[in-house]
Formats: C-alpha cells, sequence, structure tokens
C-alpha cells in the first residue's frame, strides 16, 4: 500500500519536473520562434530540423507546444492562487469560528458546487468576455467553493487538538492562533487537494480555449493549439498529437502525485 | 490577598444540561501548591478549564468568582483575560504527545510566550527559551531547540511543554493530569521538577490529579473534589493522617499498598 502511493509520489514528481524544466527553459529559449512562419515548411512531418514538425503556417509545433504549455501551466497556477487564497481565508475563518457565518458560507458553497464548473466558467466568460485574464478570473473564483471547504474541515478539527487550546492559554490572539499555529497543519490535507486542482485548471482551461473562448491568437495555449489542430487531423496528426500528449503528461504527473500524497502523506 | 480564589463556582453544560462544578471554594496563596484529587468524571478539568478561560462562554452557564489577583476571571474582557493568560497562568496538560504543535520546532514553542507577551529581541528570546530548557532538563538545548515533537520521548515532551510554561516565570501553574501519561520513573522525575521549580520561584501550583500518590509528592495543601463538589480540603499529610470524609477514605484505601508509602 504505502508502496504504491509512494510510487505514485516518485512517478508524478519526476513527470512534473520534467515538464517544469521544459517550461522554465522555454521561458528563454524556444528552439523557433513559437510565432514565425514560414511559408516554405508548411506541415512538415517531425523530421530532424522540426522534432515534431510544423503547423498550417510553417511554424514550429515544438516550440508552439513549449510556449503553450507555459501559458497553460500559468494560467492553471494563477486559477488554483486566486482558490487557494480565497479559499484559505474563508475555510480558515468559517472553520475557525464556527457558527451562523459558517453555516451560511457552507450552504452557498454547497450551491455553488452543485453546478458543474465548466458550465458556470462559460456562464462567466459569457458575462466578462473571454481571453487569458477572465479565464483566470473565472475559473480562479470557480474553484473557491471546494478549496474552503477542504480548509474549513481541517481548520475545524485541529481546533479541537491540545496545542491549539495550549497556545490560545497562552493568551496568543485568534488570528495568530489560526494562521500560525493551525493553518502549517493543514497543509499535508491541503496539498492532494491543490494537485487536484491544477489538474482541474489545466483541463478547464484546454476545453475553454478549444471552445475558442481561453485564449486568443496568436498566443499559444495547448487547448488553442488543440483547437487550431482539428483541421489538420489527417493531413498533420502529429500536430494534435503533441499538444494533447503534453496536457496528458501534466495532468498525469500532478494526478499521481495527489494519488501519492493522498494516501500517505505522513511519509511525504 | 490570595493569589487565586474561587468563589462559589458553578459549571453547567448548556448543551447536556449536565452541572458538572457545584459551588467550588478554592484558594491558592502566592507559591503555595495545592492538589485538587478527586475520580475521574469529579469536574476537576471542567474547574481548570473555568478558571484558565478555556471553556468556551457560549456553551456554558457559569456563577461564581474566579479572583485572580483580586479580578473576576469570568467576567473580564477577553483582551484583560488574554493578558493574563501565559503571562500569569501557566497551563500544563496530560497529554504530552497532543500537546506540542507537530509542525512548529521545539525551541519556537518554549519561547512562544514571550513572543506574545514580552518586547525582547529574537536573540533574547532564543537565550531565555535555551535557559528554560537546560533547566527542565532536556538534552543538549541547543540541538533540541531546532528538533520537532515527533524526534521526542514522552517525557522529554512534556518537559518541554513544561518549559513553555516556565519560561516566562508566571504566578500559578495548572497542571491537568502532567504525569499521567507517564511511566514511573518519568513520573517521579517531573514531579520533583515542578516542585523545584515553585519552590526556587515562588510559583504556585494548582496540580489536578486523580492519583493521591501524586498529590502527595507535590502538594502541602490538598482538596477532595466529589461529583463537582469539595467534600474535604486541608493539609495534605493531616487529610492522608486522618480522613474525615467517606470518600476521601475510599480515596486512600484504593492506593495499593506497597506503594502507600513509597
Ligand atoms: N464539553 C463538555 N460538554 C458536556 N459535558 C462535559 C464537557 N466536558 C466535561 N463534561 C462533563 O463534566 C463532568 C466532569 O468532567 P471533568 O472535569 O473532565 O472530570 P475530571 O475530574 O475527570 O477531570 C463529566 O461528567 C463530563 O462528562
Ligand atoms: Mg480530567
Amino acid at each position: 500500500m504505502k508502496l504504491r502511493h509512494n510510487k505514485n509520489f516518485t512517478a508524478g514528481a519526476a513527470i512534473t519536473a520534467v515538464m517544469l524544466l521544459i517550461i522554465l527553459v522555454g521561458l528563454v529559449w524556444t528552439p523557433y520562434d513559437p510565432n514565425a512562419m514560414n511559408g516554405a515548411a508548411k506541415r512538415l512531418a517531425p523530421c530532424l530540423t522540426h522534432p515534431l514538425g510544423t503547423d498550417n503556417f510553417g511554424r514550429d509545433i515544438l516550440s508552439r507546444v513549449v510556449e503553450g504549455a507555459g501559458a497553460t501551466f500559468l494560467i492553471a497556477a494563477a486559477t488554483v492562487a486566486i482558490g487557494l487564497a480565497a479559499g484559505l481565508v474563508i475555510g480558515g475563518l468559517t472553520g475557525y469560528y464556527g457558527g451562523w457565518l459558517d453555516e451560511i458560507v457552507m450552504r452557498l458553497n454547497d450551491a455553488l458546487a452543485a453546478f458543474p464548473s465548466i458550465l458556470l466558467a462559460l456562464v462567466l466568460i459569457a458575462l466578462m468576455g473571454g481571453g487569458k485574464y477572465n479565464i483566470i478570473l473565472a475559473l480562479g473564483l470557480l474553484f473557491i467553493p471546494s478549496f474552503a471547504r477542504v480548509v474549513r474541515g481541517e481548520v475545524a478539527r485541529q481546533k479541537s487538538q491540545d496545542y491549539v487550546a495550549l497556545a490560545k492559554l497562552m493568551g496568543a490572539g485568534d488570528m495568530r492562533v489560526l494562521f500560525r499555529h493551525i493553518l502549517p497543519n493543514i497543509v499535508p490535507v491541503l496539498l492532494p487537494s491543490v494537485a487536484i486542482g491544477f489538474n482541474n485548471a489545466v483541463l478547464a482551461e484546454a476545453s475553454m480555449s478549444y471552445l475558442g473562448v481561453g485564449v486568443q491568437p496568436p498566443d499559444a495555449s495547448l487547448g488553442r493549439m488543440l483547437n487550431e489542430a482539428q483541421g489538420y487531423l489527417l493531413t498533420a496528426p502529429w500536430y494534435a498529437l503533441s499538444a494533447g500528449a503534453a496536457i496528458i503528461l501534466l495532468v498525469l504527473g500532478f494526478g499521481l502525485l495527489s494519488e501519492g500524497m493522498g494516501g500517505d502523506y505522513g511519509a511525504a | 490577598m490570595a493569589l487565586l480564589d474561587i468563589r462559589d463556582l458553578h459549571v453547567t453544560f448548556l448543551s447536556t444540561g449536565k452541572e458538572a462544578v457545584r459551588g467550588v471554594d478554592l484558594t491558592v496563596e502566592p507559591g503555595q501548591r495545592l492538589g485538587l484529587v478527586g475520580e475521574s468524571g469529579s469536574g476537576k478539568t471542567v474547574t481548570a478549564m473555568a478558571l484558565s478561560g478555556l471553556i468556551e462562554r457560549w456553551n456554558v452557564d457559569m456563577s461564581g468568582q474566579v479572583l485572580f489577583d483580586g479580578r473576576d476571571l469570568l467576567t473580564c474582557s477577553r483582551d484583560q483575560l488574554r493578558k493574563i493568560q501565559g503571562r500569569d497562568i501557566g497551563v500544563v496538560f496530560q497529554e504530552p504527545m497532543t500537546s506540542l504543535n507537530p509542525l512548529m520546532r521545539v525551541g519556537r514553542q518554549v519561547e512562544e510566550v514571550l513572543k506574545i507577551h514580552t518586547d525582547l529581541s529574537p536573540d533574547e528570546r532564543r537565550a531565555k527559551a535555551l535557559e528554560a530548557m537546560a533547566q527542565v532538563g532536556l538534552p543538549d538545548p541547543e540541538r533540541t531547540y531546532e528538533k520537532y515533537p515527533h524526534q521526542l520521548s514522552g517525557g522529554q515532551r512534556q518537559r518541554a511543554v513544561i518549559a513553555s510554561a516556565m519560561v516566562i516565570r508566571p504566578r500559578l501553574l495548572i497542571c491537568d493530569e502532567p504525569t499521567t501519561a507517564l511511566d514511573v520513573t518519568v513520573q517521579a522525575q517531573i514531579l520533583s521538577l515542578l516542585k523545584s521549580f515553585s519552590t526556587d520561584h515562588g510559583v504556585a501550583i494548582l496540580l489536578i490529579s486523580h492519583d493521591l500518590r501524586v498529590v502527595r509528592r507535590l502538594c502541602e495543601r490538598v482538596a477532595v473534589m466529589h461529583r463537582g463538589r469539595i467534600v474535604e480540603r486541608g493539609d495534605t499529610d493531616a487529610v492522608f493522617a486522618d480522613p474525615q470524609e467517606e470518600y476521601t477514605k475510599r480515596l486512600i484505601a484504593a492506593i495499593p499498598q506497597r506503594k502507600r508509602h513509597g
């Protein structure tokens, strides 16, 4: 059991580390300018000069996948950051104080969570308009309830521990008890949720960009590339395959990480 | 004036309607060690919680007075109470395994109360923490300071908890079954540690225990609690030698023979 989780964790960490490395390198260097078109090199199959081939405009697919993965990653990270930050504050305060405020916020939470978040995201995007920043905002908002729920439950559990009682009996104020004593102790429970949230964000960004409401051309994102690639599934299958593989690797890495931590975070 | 003067304290839990403390009077003079003894469920912990301010006021119906240094802790504001908690009243619980924050270095926890109540610089706090850790007999304070609780034994953790309460020299230390979770030799060490702290620094101790032997080791005075009331009180030796109440006699009789005088 333990071994399986550790294997998951190791594999997930390895995949994620490689993807992150590629993304980081991509920030300063890509083989070609991802947006440079080349009329003489359209839809080339993978070859030595273009390892993943080129697209309909003669753009290097490897360079675009690297840049697109970076964009997708950043959007997912920003989304999770918004959801997590607000979730920590809302879940922390409601879990710590309890009472009627807790009741109201959690019922609201339940109501929000009852809708599929991608649907709500589309509604928000329809209201606010598409584009990178609105995607981040919409998804971030929609992620708040699930983080708030996890944080709240764990804060409420830690609140009754002896060490928290002793901190109060030392005269520590509520904010000190909550943020200095309790919050660090919920991190082990929170990490798997962060990894899962990250996955959901990658998939949501990909879906929305695929539907054309996310990242706008000429910027690359993995979902955007899938959208562009669908016209060339037969003539340039490497285009769709490259973008799809990058999405799968990102999601697989974080999925394995969360599995590995979720079952046995004490050992991680 | 008594350091702690509890007058006719009643505590009823609203959730269950149970009156756990039914008119307790207790006084502790400065530097005095008082043992509160009674079988499990007699209301000792609830009494301690009421006077340390741990009881959530919305959860109970309380009446009476808990005068600490002349000020009623039951009616003072939360801010006033917080200034007394930790600074003047320290607390040690039964379970050393759960009393420390698992993710905070031991040294940080020992100096936490200084951080809350004093303006000392980080270096001064650290120095005081190391001194307190040495006094409670933690090995190699410099290294123990950097450790996490799971790296310490049960006895060492309880020493760390005591250090974290004593580092600021409170005037009253409330110990609720401080040695119950420890094995016998460590128990004796912790008790003598508490005793020397109390005599060296004039710290009063309210020791709560179901075990008369523990009270006898540490306290010059004892109060016997039964079903939420104090049924007998006096000098520890006198109560042991000549118990007046049937309940006290039974408690004494329940002590294993061989160890009664040990
Ligand atoms: N939070 C609570 N809610 C309701 N009843 C409680 C609570 N805490 C303690 N009690 C009750 O108060 C009584 C005294 O408990 P306690 O003070 O813990 O006994 P002890 O003398 O063993 O420390 C017990 O009957 C217990 O069930
Ligand atoms: Mg008790």
